[in-house]
């Protein structure tokens, strides 16, 4: 499938997701909300620079925000993991980014550890980002970080489980 | 100058980072209502339209919840009908010259209660409906029933605790007083076990000119139904010479196919009815 192809309807399809399914169903407690919609920004392949990530990150952010009505919220929370995507993955792999330009970040491509790491770091930051743009309009300290933490436990959880249940080692194959 | 712009070209990546992250932070904290009616527009009709597909399918998910709350709401409007109360009788000289009562207070005759089906037949001889309320939730033997659309469907003969069953109109003992709309002569409702959309309307005076089509309502002797609830439309007249009365075939509009759920009348002055109805046939 072709790239750009493929990418722009993991762009529709994780947004609907979100907007659909996990903004509807209710909390199971204040500190939760599930996030998954930055997910494409994780997958994207290798060879995208930084300004592309970071523009994207922008887009996908915004149209979010525009069904949740929080304009700039998610926008500069997604802007800023496209922007630190690609120090965190040079990090992680330094010699091979430049060989595999049309791979994606997967376990199959990383491995586990690297891979946990990478997209543990960017779910922090993006809630850490997101949460303290929410504090600083309203809550206090313990809701920020209560928030935090289990808002990037949850969302490991739901990415861990679309990274098993798609399995995405066997279409590089 | 050129080291200012230069500067600005190497570190690009990092300046379109910052400017998108100012737009954002700008959005959000200017955020009020005359933003939106600026942003407002063309984002709404992104937003609205996939926002009412999906409405669309959550309404569909919630036709349940919708419907339990529909069929509430119908009980509520359906109890409080002019034709469920008696008015005060003023006539009577109380011995006081002001009424002690408010004349325009009525009493209550007739009250509905939901009830959802839960068993249905309507292939054999003798079918019953079974409905899933009970004597705890209030129904007694000989309330009526009637579907939704407002035609009647049978009247409950047993009861209990959380229970009962119907006998539907579609059974060879079932016997509801009617009349046609028409010049209001009563008459009563059987059936023949022949076909389940057909009802006879029998022990009509040949003095009626009932013509096809003509309206079939409850009639007012009835204890247990209310007077002019739906049962039918004529679709045939039988003439039988060597009787008095006229047989007709009425085109139940009853659809007993797809009851899913059917009210409940409880005539609250039904004892007195048939108390005094029976005590005339003892006295003969």
């Amino acid at each position: 499938m072709n790239n750009i192809l493929k990418n722009s309807f993991r762009f529709i399809l994780f947004l609907l997701i979100q907007i659909i399914i996990l903004n509807e169903i209710p909390p199971i407690h204040q500190f939760i909300t599930p996030y998954l919609y930055f997910i494409f920004i994780l997958w994207l392949p290798f060879g995208n620079n930084r300004i592309t990530t970071t523009l994207l990150g922008f887009v996908l952010g915004y149209t979010l925000d525009i069904f949740t009505n929080t304009p700039g919220l998610h926008a500069a929370a997604a802007t800023l993991i496209g922007y630190l995507r690609p120090t965190i993955l040079n990090l992680l792999l330094a010699q091979e980014l430049s060989e595999e330009l049309t791979k994606e970040p997967s376990i199959g491509t990383m491995g586990w550890g690297p891979f946990t790491f990478y997209i543990f770091s960017l779910t922090f930051i993006h809630h850490f980002y997101l949460v303290l743009l929410e504090w600083l309009q309203f809550g206090n300290f313990s809701y920020f970080i209560g928030k935090v933490f289990f808002t990037t436990g949850m969302s490991m959880l739901l990415i861990l489980l679309v990274e098993l249940l798609l399995n995405r080692r066997k279409l590089k194959r | 100058m050129k080291n200012i712009i230069g500067f600005i070209r190497q570190n690009f990546t990092f300046f379109s980072f910052l400017i998108l992250q100012i737009v954002s932070l700008v959005m959000l904290s200017s955020y009020s209502k005359s933003h939106e009616t600026f942003f407002g527009n063309w984002n709404n009709a992104v937003a609205g339209n996939v926002n009412s597909y999906y409405n669309a399918w959550a309404y569909f998910f919630d036709l349940k919840a919708t419907n339990a709350k529909l069929v509430a709401e119908n009980v509520a409007l359906r109890n409080e009908l002019a034709q469920n109360f008696v008015p005060y009788d003023t006539s009577v000289k109380s011995g006081t010259l002001i009424l002690r009562k408010d004349s325009l207070e009525k009493i209550r005759k007739f009250f509905y209660y939901p009830a959802k089906v839960v068993g249905n037949s309507f292939t054999l001889q003798k079918n019953y409906i079974t409905i899933e309320r009970g004597s705890l939730e209030g129904v007694k033997k000989d309330m009526a029933a009637i579907s939704p659309d407002g035609s009647i469907v049978g009247v409950v003969v047993e009861v209990n605790e959380h229970y009962s069953k119907i006998m539907s109109l579609l059974h060879r003992n079932s016997k509801v007083s009617a009349m046609l709309k028409r010049d209001r002569i009563a008459g009563s409702i059987e059936w023949d076990g022949m076909s389940p959309d057909i009802l006879l309307l029998k022990n009509i005076s040949k003095s009626a000119l009932p013509k096809i089509g003509d309206t079939v309502l409850t009639s007012p002797y009835s204890s247990s139904f209310p007077a002019q609830l739906m049962i039918g439309r004529v679709a045939s007249i039988v003439k039988d010479p060597s009787s008095n009365f006229l047989t007709l075939n009425i085109k139940s509009t009853t659809n007993f196919y797809n009851l899913e759920f059917v009210y409940l009348v409880e005539n609250k002055r039904m004892e007195a009815q048939s108390n005094i109805e029976q005590k005339e046939e003892g006295n003969e």
